[in-house]
């Protein structure tokens, strides 16, 4: 599924993600996330910026914009690393689009 | 670029590697068995009802995991006890995993029910269930399980587990009467799916840890191994001298004054009535905590270090355990010198004579050495290490 930056997406039920000192652990809950049953996943430092921005109601573009505003960064440059977070979350099943 | 990772629980480390508080955390959910095993040091009855009235309540038990969860703790071991005695086992299974805490249960396999593997099958452990096994057949079976019909209900329990491919593995008392089913149980083994090595056994059987039936430690002592036997179940396998180069380089030293000198006070053991034990089988009051009364955290931070700082008192254990290089091999600790003896440092024999007889295999001692009196111990141990391991380092002594 290709997203757009009018999409929203949010955090699947069937993980748990977890703030472990600095490390954001997500952790599958249901069979069929990963290729087997007991991996985890971390997100690097933007990956973790952009998760604490997934609340449910901002879209992807108006997140893209608020950590452009952030990190002082050009917009396209944050909207390609959201877009490649956002697919590769998705392809794992990890965050749903809405 | 790759902006998710994928860890191996095995690799899974944490703030650059900074240890946690609690990694693992173990709750002992009942102390009662629907099996009753010859070599058993804790099950007591099913419906004992003592136990029954003060076992924690479920909500005590999700406390206890959402305390854990604060301090960051990734995994939960269930067990027992026999852990699916308990009605509430489902729901504090899930209570966990939605925690994000992985699952390691601990069961005989009897009460396993199409509907809890539907649930394994759904929300994955993240860990392989472990499954004690007591034999091959009805007889040897319910024999050692001491129970009629328990071999039927087990196998019915593992069909359960293959048909809903929840990984599992299996282990075994080393028992002198089921020698002649060994072939046949690895063999077996060989053919679940997550079992990729033989076997674990469990050899030296330890004591009733209660203290509570003196009878029945007699007759656990008459099942242990003798200490050849058991260095001969340890060095069938193939890897073993290789294994005992690496573990040689890494733990063969003296144990030294200190009473914990094991990884004890390290994390905790929850017992059935909510004590945060220092380790799983010392039940003694002056190494445990009530949670009721004191934060999991605070235990963990103040109260377990400070217990992990008693020194040794026992005069022969000075003389003998404390210098001895042979520590590392020895299972000796105070929770063992509790079960024997009612005391924390008291030299277990059994353990002491296992110990010298895997020393001696090994070409580190010779007949009748005893190991604390040997003044050329760490040459003999780097001499172990470089022919068995010889990219290892021999540990500081």
């Amino acid at each position: 599924m290709e997203l757009t930056l009018e999409q929203i997406i949010v955090p699947s039920e069937d993980i748990v993600a977890r703030l472990i000192e600095d490390d954001l652990i997500i952790v599958p809950l249901v069979a069929g996330i990963g290729d087997a049953d007991d991996e985890l996943y971390t997100l690097n430092e933007t990956g973790k910026a952009i998760w604490s921005l997934l609340d449910g109601e901002k879209t992807l573009g108006s997140i893209a914009e608020e950590l452009s505003r952030e990190f002082n960064a050009a917009p396209g440059e944050i909207e390609q690393d959201l877009l490649g977070l956002a697919g590769e979350l998705l392809l794992r099943n990890i965050v749903v689009a809405r | 670029m790759s902006y998710v990772q994928r860890l191996e629980p095995h690799e899974f480390t944490l703030g650059g590697g900074k240890k946690l508080l609690l990694g693992q955390i173990d709750i002992e959910l009942t102390e009662r068995c629907n099996n009753n095993c010859v070599h058993c040091c804790i099950n007591l009855p099913e419906h004992d009802p003592d136990a029954l009235k003060r076992e924690m309540s479920t909500d005590v038990v999700k406390k206890i995991l959402t305390d854990a969860a604060n301090l960051a703790c990734m995994t939960v071991r269930f067990t027992g006890g026999e852990p699916l005695l308990r009605p509430d086992l489902a729901e504090l299974y899930l209570f966990a995993r939605r925690l994000g805490m992985m699952v390691v249960l601990f069961t005989n396999g009897r009460l396993i029910t199409r509907e809890l593997a539907e649930l394994l099958a759904k929300y994955p452990p993240g860990r392989v269930v472990e499954i004690s096994v007591y034999g091959m057949s009805a007889e040897s079976y319910d024999r050692v399980a001491g129970h009629a019909g328990a071999f039927v209900e087990f196998r019915r329990g593992i069909e359960l587990l293959l048909e809903y491919k929840i990984p599992f593995i299996v282990k075994a008392p080393k028992l002198q009467f089921l020698n002649d089913e060994h072939e046949q149980f690895e063999a077996w083994a060989a053919t679940i799916p997550a079992m990729d090595n033989i076997p674990g056994y469990s050899i030296n059987f330890d004591l009733r840890s209660r203290r509570d039936n003196l009878a029945k430690n007699t007759h656990i002592i008459t099942l242990r191994a003798t200490p050849e036997k058991t260095v001969a179940l340890l060095s069938r396998n193939p890897g073993y001298l290789s294994d005992m180069g690496q573990f040689c380089a890494k733990f063969m030293r003296p144990a030294g004054d200190r009473l914990f000198s094991c990884g004890a006070g390290h994390g905790t053991c929850i017992d059935a009535y909510g004590q945060a034990q220092v380790c799983l089988p010392l039940r003694h009051k002056h190494y445990s905590v009530d949670l009721q009364e004191v934060s999991l955290k605070r235990t963990l931070e103040e109260m377990f270090p400070a217990m992990c700082e008693m020194k040794v008192t026992n005069p022969d254990y000075l003389r003998r355990c404390a210098v001895c290089f042979l520590h590392g091999l020895c299972e000796q600790c105070p929770a063992k010198s509790w079960a024997e003896y009612g005391t924390l440092d008291t030299p277990v024999e059994y353990l002491c004579e296992v110990a010298h007889a895997q020393a001696r295999f090994l070409g580190l001692l010779n007949e009748h050495e005893r190991a604390w009196e040997v003044g050329d111990a760490k040459e003999r141990v780097a001499a172990f290490v470089a022919q068995h391991w010889p990219d290892g380092q021999t540990a500081e002594g």
